[in-house]
């Protein structure tokens, strides 16, 4: 019902442009510049698939208040994880393997934060798709573009503007042997970026 | 009631045609036999089906009364500005301006509308009586451009339109107006009322036409748009309408209801 509610606020029309929706394992990577962006890939997602897939998700904005600590948990499954004072304890990369592990699908955003501007641009991938990648190379990793969501609710506000969000769905990526850090990230950066392109 | 037989008959005759259009779409179903003429066809059944959805909708809110009209009207406004809001450029400063427009302004018109009975009188007017504004208001931007060029001299408002000029406004509206009085059938005027209001008309959608080229001298565009050859945007060619339009409405009201 979440679900339902979030793509009527949204209007958010998925669009399966290089693969199809499916059970398999799957990491669902995109650009980030809304808070609604973990749940709109989320809500886009046909039911089934849906069930299984964990947004990875700010544990400081989250765990902020109890609706939001209600909807991160209860509803969106997310996979809460810190950004600052990371230690061996707090790891983000340890709680999304153990995700990763118990057979869960991920949402993750490799900007790490949003992007204030969608039109300069995504921020540089952080190499944590790149560990992932490397040590779950039975996991797709697809290329998601969202549309018009920092539009909706942008960084810094809380009223939204009901525009119509599009969520594309790209072919999904495979590290290449002996591909190195930069040129995987840089790669699945422009993957997302083309999807973009796709769309205008 | 007057408009529930007028209801009832639009209702018998759309129930008419969306049933003949049902029973052909089922019957091309079983005759299509190449893949390509069997895709058109489930086409043209999902566009009949969402044709019975949409008419059904709207007969509902008809029969169910105004206040059930108005907010499926107010709905589709509502749609119509989020697609539209949606491909047009914004800008982050516009966020609480778009919010009030969606979730303020257009609640509060509709309020408006459902208070004061507006939408039904709407329909008491014959439609042709619009066509009169629309036919009346174009005419008249082509004859004020017409005698703008045959004897223009003096200009109007050199800043905002170098192209208007006096002659060309008088000629055009004192053409217009003959051609309004000329037209007095086909409205509920007489032909004196006729003149009268294509006065009032014409003069509004000079206005119009005014105030549109100041917001586009405004923006430093020439043309709201290129979608019409020769003429700009759609907008270029309604300007003179919006204000009209409104205006006409708003007497016939005060006078014949």
């Amino acid at each position: 019902m979440i679900a339902g509610l979030i793509r009527l606020v949204t209007g958010a029309q998925a669009r399966w442009v290089g693969c199809t929706p499916g059970l398999r394992q799957r990491i669902y990577f995109a650009n980030h510049s809304s808070n609604l962006d973990g749940p709109t890939i989320w809500a886009s997602l046909p039911n089934q698939v849906r069930a299984r897939t964990r947004p990875i998700a700010a544990r400081d904005y989250w765990e902020k208040g109890p609706l939001r600590r209600w909807l991160a948990h209860a509803v969106f499954h997310a996979v809460l994880i810190s950004r600052e004072k990371i230690t061996a304890g707090n790891n983000p990369l340890v709680a999304m393997e153990t995700a990763l592990a118990e057979g869960a699908s991920l949402i993750i955003f490799p900007e790490g934060t949003r992007t204030v501007d969608e039109d300069t641009g995504m921020n540089p991938f952080k190499p944590g798709l790149w560990h992932l990648a490397r040590r779950h190379p039975e996991v797709e990793l697809v290329p998601v573009h969202l549309e018009n969501l920092n539009r909706i609710l942008p960084k810094g506000d809380v009223l939204l503007v009901p525009l119509l969000a599009a969520v594309t769905f790209g072919t999904p990526l495979l590290l290449q042997e002996g591909e190195d850090k930069l040129a995987f990230l840089e790669r699945a950066r422009g993957a997302v970026a083309a999807l973009a392109v796709e769309e205008a | 009631m007057i408009m529930d037989q007028g209801i009832a008959a639009v209702g018998c005759g759309i129930l008419g045609i969306l049933l003949a259009a049902s029973i052909i779409g089922a019957v091309l179903s079983r005759t299509a036999s190449s893949d390509q003429a069997r895709a058109t066809v489930a086409n043209l059944n999902a566009r009949v089906r969402a044709w019975w959805m949409m008419c059904a909708l709207v007969f509902c809110a008809l029969i169910a009364g105004t206040i059930a009209t108005t907010i499926l009207f107010a709905l589709l406004s509502f749609l119509a500005l989020r697609e539209f809001i949606t491909l047009a450029p914004t800008r982050r400063a516009d966020h609480h301006t778009l919010f009030w427009a969606f979730f303020i302004i257009i609640p509060l018109q509709y309020w408006f509308v459902a208070s004061r009975w507006y939408g039904m009188m709407a329909i008491f007017i014959p439609v042709w009586a619009f066509l009169f504004v629309a036919i009346l208001v174009q005419l008249s931007d082509v004859f004020q451009y017409v005698w703008g060029k045959l004897l223009g001299r003096h200009r109007i408002a050199p800043h905002l339109s170098p192209n208007k000029t006096w002659e060309g406004f008088l000629g055009g509206v004192a053409t217009a107006t003959g051609i309004g009085a000329a037209l007095w059938w086909m409205t509920p005027f007489t032909p004196l009322h006729a003149a009268g209001m294509a006065l009032i008309i014409t003069c509004m959608g000079f206005c119009g036409g005014i105030v549109m080229s100041a917001i586009k001298r405004d923006a430093g565009v020439k043309d709201f748009g290129a979608i019409i050859a020769g003429h700009g945007g759609v907008l270029d060619r309604i300007d003179s309408l919006c204000f009209a339009a409104p205006v006409f409405f708003h007497l016939v009201r005060y006078q014949y209801t």
